[in-house]
């Protein structure tokens, strides 16, 4: 990791109250980024997208979240009041989810929703914010921004709509961009796009990157770093180039249970889970 | 067991699938592999009955499958669906769920075949009162399957299976699968987006991009790169290139 | 092995039957039921203003019916609970008859309009193409008739009385249930475990009927607590009118259209019935939105 640190996360715990107890989410995750690509790996349930979610504190109010550090720049995640997250939100760190279609606005057109974004940070005028919201879909690598400005989010494709997520989180300019399953939704071919699309905005801004996803080999392609999450905790973290030399059980099983096309396997290696993984161990 | 012969579906305007043509020996397991609106999937509800306005020849068995199905169809041919958290009814119990086809087809002695068909998935019998809230989508699917099995059917249209599964899951819903074929000596057309997948489970492949069959192989040659068309070029390369 | 009915037996993650499993999942909504104060307090009214108008018999304290014509227009006292109407009647035992009358048409109306609502909605939302069609535009056409004015039209066909006004209530209150089950149906009708239940040969009927229907229950029951209020509204407003139950049968709605003249000087008269009115109404009405939170499919 090179400079200062964007944001700092020691021994992160968040619960969620159910009927029959509570639910420990994250149990004591702990991780810098700085401007650098972090992966977050993990299966579902593992709390990858729970801590994604605290670091900009969306989760929902009955949740508990407790850290020993939780910061994002100069700001204290935990104890910040509301409005100085909400200017940290959009301004200085970018969200994307998973499916375009439920987080673009469908009933505005996908260009103005841009120019929003835009102006709600930066100020300035209609006619500036639809200018700088046609730079950006120029930047995203839309070959036709006139007619994707003036598109319904249901009327573009999923990795256009994808694109159009990733101009309106750059819109305001931030330092941090967390992607939460960016291209789970997406078909192979398009996944690669976006991740590249990404990864070369994040790039070119001197950004630093949060991606989340469930994908060990595809987001090993694109980031530095990338840290295993299970049951609440990161199991492992590593160089992503090392990958393959995981030492964790549970990498090496979520690596080995895949199914290959360099050789006919009879059975797929199943992972299985020890659960001395769960025991709390210092960390 | 199942042949399609220049089969059309149309949505509407939308032509959705275009002259496809294949044939599956019985026993046999055959994927059709393309991306979303390939009409992989269009194929598959178009085989199960569940598509109105097509066109073409498909047979089963060597009878000539109408535009409707019946029964008889349905005691031999069933299907598992992509999504686990949509193909369970969410107020029914598991054991409803699993009772349905029997009940439909008259089949007696409901207690002890359920409690096999949960055996058979490797599903604990705690499970059997659950809803469908209450399981993980590993579970599900694993039900999902129960229920397309317990009537004894001699094929499974396979959509997108584990698509929406954990990676780990995966590997234990596939080894479930190729178990349950070769116990029973079922035929399986599956489908998937995920050419690893379907190599790891199909002895055929069909490569389908925009409603049509772009070209035929065996797993082998797919692994081999024996592939005549560019764009099955492309996937296998993607496919191979996250491999490492 | 737990004790049945216990919590923990309730709760079990692992249930023995498919009525344990039913249960569980009825505590499970008992149990968000309850956070809700407002919701208990209508689960409490409505059920005990339904009891007291069953017990009406053994609770009142006179012959609802009995005119004492010198007791006219008296307070509410040790003797006459709630004071004497007009006629000398004593209002409490009349509150009870009357709740049996103005509860009773309610409930006739729900058990008459719910099920064949869902049925219709139900049947049309999955069926699609023509019969949804042909079963919506009989819908409209009962959707377009105000209820007062069907009420009316039916008591010049008619007699007017408790038959005519609940005919009348019923054949306008049953469209929307339609359209709420058609609803609900609609948007479950492409989902992939109808068409897992079209695949295991079921007929029709059959997938409407055990697969379709109970998706829409949910909203149905909502809806029908909810309508309960504006039901016993309406049956009142008949009342009033003149339309529904006739003097001297003690239906709420007649009693203060009867009593309304007195409101000056013997308020209890005619508010005493509209106070019943508008507990019974607004009992129903919390019911019904402690039971929406519960039942909405998002939040479970």
């Amino acid at each position: 990791m090179n400079g200062e640190a964007l944001a700092e996360i020691r021994n992160l715990r968040v619960d969620f109250p159910t009927p029959t107890g509570w639910l420990h989410a994250v149990r004591g995750v702990s991780f810098t980024i700085g401007r650098e690509k972090l992966a977050i790996v993990g299966e579902s349930g593992s709390g990858k997208s729970v801590t994604g979610r605290a670091l900009m504190r969306l989760l929902p109010r009955r949740a508990r979240i407790g850290a020993d550090t939780l910061r994002f720049g100069g700001t204290d995640v935990l104890t910040a009041p509301d409005r100085a997250m909400r200017r940290l939100r959009g301004a200085r760190m970018g969200l994307i989810l998973q499916d375009p279609k439920f987080s673009l606005n469908p009933v505005m057109p996908a260009g103005r929703q841009i120019a929003e974004a835009w102006r709600a940070h930066k100020g300035g005028s209609r006619a500036e914010a639809k200018d700088a919201a046609m730079t950006l879909l120029e930047q995203v690598l839309i070959r036709d921004p006139r007619r994707v400005f003036d598109a319904y989010p249901h009327e573009l494709s999923g990795g256009m709509g994808q694109r159009v997520m990733i101009a309106m989180m750059l819109a305001p300019g931030p330092d941090l961009l967390i992607a939460d399953e960016p291209t789970s939704a997406l078909d192979a071919t398009v996944q690669t796009e976006i991740l590249r699309l990404i990864d070369r905005l994040v790039s070119e801004r001197g950004m630093g990157l949060l991606l989340i996803s469930h994908d060990l080999p595809l987001v090993s392609r694109f980031c530095d770093r990338v840290a295993v999450m299970y049951a609440g905790r990161v199991m492992e973290e590593l160089p992503a180039r090392d990958l393959a030399s995981a030492t964790h059980p549970y990498t090496r099983g979520l690596l080995r249970c895949l199914p290959r096309l360099a050789e006919r396997q009879e059975r797929l290696p199943v992972l299985r889970r020890d659960p001395a993984w769960l025991a709390d161990d210092a960390r | 067991m199942i042949v399609v012969q220049d089969l059309d579906v149309r949505f509407g305007p939308v032509h959705a699938v275009q002259q496809v043509s294949f044939a599956v020996a019985a026993g046999e397991s055959f994927g059709l592999v393309g991306e979303s609106g390939s009409g992989k999937s269009t194929v598959l509800r178009a085989l199960a009955g569940l598509a109105r306005d097509w066109t073409g020849r498909m047979m089963l068995d060597g009878q000539v499958l109408g535009p409707r199905r019946d029964r008889a169809f349905f005691r031999d041919v069933q299907m598992v669906f992509q999504d686990p958290y949509g193909s369970l009814h969410p107020r029914q119990t598991v054991d409803h769920m699993l009772s349905e086809p029997l009940a439909v087809h008259g089949i007696a002695d409901a207690d002890a075949r359920i409690r096999r068909a949960l055996d058979e998935v490797a599903l604990p019998a705690a499970v059997r009162f659950r809803f469908a809230h209450q399981l993980s989508g590993g579970q599900r699917q694993r039900i999902a399957i129960a229920r397309a099995l317990i009537a004894g059917p001699r094929v499974l249209l396979l959509d997108e299976p584990t698509s929406a599964l954990d990676v780990s899951v995966q590997a234990e819903v596939l080894n479930l699968l190729a178990d349950l074929r070769r116990e029973r000596g079922l035929t399986y057309l599956l489908v998937s987006h995920n050419l690893a997948v379907v190599a790891h489970l199909c002895g055929g492949v069909a490569v389908m991009r925009n409603g049509r069959i772009l070209e035929t192989l065996t797993d082998a040659e797919l692994r081999a790169g024996r592939v005549a068309h560019p764009y099955t070029a492309e996937l296998l390369a993607l496919s191979r290139d996250l491999e490492g | 092995m737990s004790r049945a009915f216990s919590r923990e037996w309730l709760l079990s993650d692992a249930p023995a039957s498919r009525a344990q499993a039913a249960w569980g999942r009825r505590y499970q909504g008992w149990v968000a039921f309850r956070r809700n104060p407002l919701a208990l307090g209508g689960l409490v009214v409505a059920p005990a203003m339904l009891a007291l108008a069953l017990a009406a018999p053994l609770l009142a304290t006179h012959d609802p019916g009995t005119q004492i014509l010198g007791q006219r227009l008296q307070p509410p006292s040790a003797e006459h609970w709630l004071g004497t109407d007009e006629l000398g009647r004593d209002i409490w035992s009349r509150i009870l008859y009357g709740g049996r009358i103005t509860l009773g048409m309610v409930v006739a109306v729900v058990v008459l309009v719910a099920p064949v609502g869902l049925l219709v909605g139900a049947a049309a939302g999955y069926a699609g193409g023509t019969l949804d069609r042909l079963l919506m535009r009989v819908t409209d056409v009962f959707l377009a008739f105000p209820r007062l004015i069907l009420a009316l039209a039916f008591v010049a066909a008619m007699k007017p009385g408790i038959g005519s006004a609940v005919a009348a209530i019923a054949l306008t209150a049953w469209p929307p249930y339609a359209r709420l089950a058609r609803a609900e149906a609609l948007g479950i009708r492409s989902a992939d475990f109808v068409a897992a239940a079209r695949m295991t040969g079921a007929s029709p009927l059959r997938i409407v009927l055990r697969h379709v229907a109970p998706v829409c229950v949910p909203s149905l029951i909502v809806r029908v607590t909810l309508d309960m209020s504006s039901i016993i509204l309406t049956a009142a407003g008949l009342g009033f009118l003149g339309l529904g139950a006739q003097p001297p049968l003690p239906e709420w709605g007649t009693m203060i259209a009867t009593g309304r003249r007195f409101i000056l000087e013997q308020w209890w008269v005619p508010v005493i019935p509209g106070m019943a009115i508008f507990l019974a109404s607004l009992a129903f009405n919390l019911l019904g939105d402690g039971l929406r939170d519960v039942l909405d499919p998002k939040q479970r």
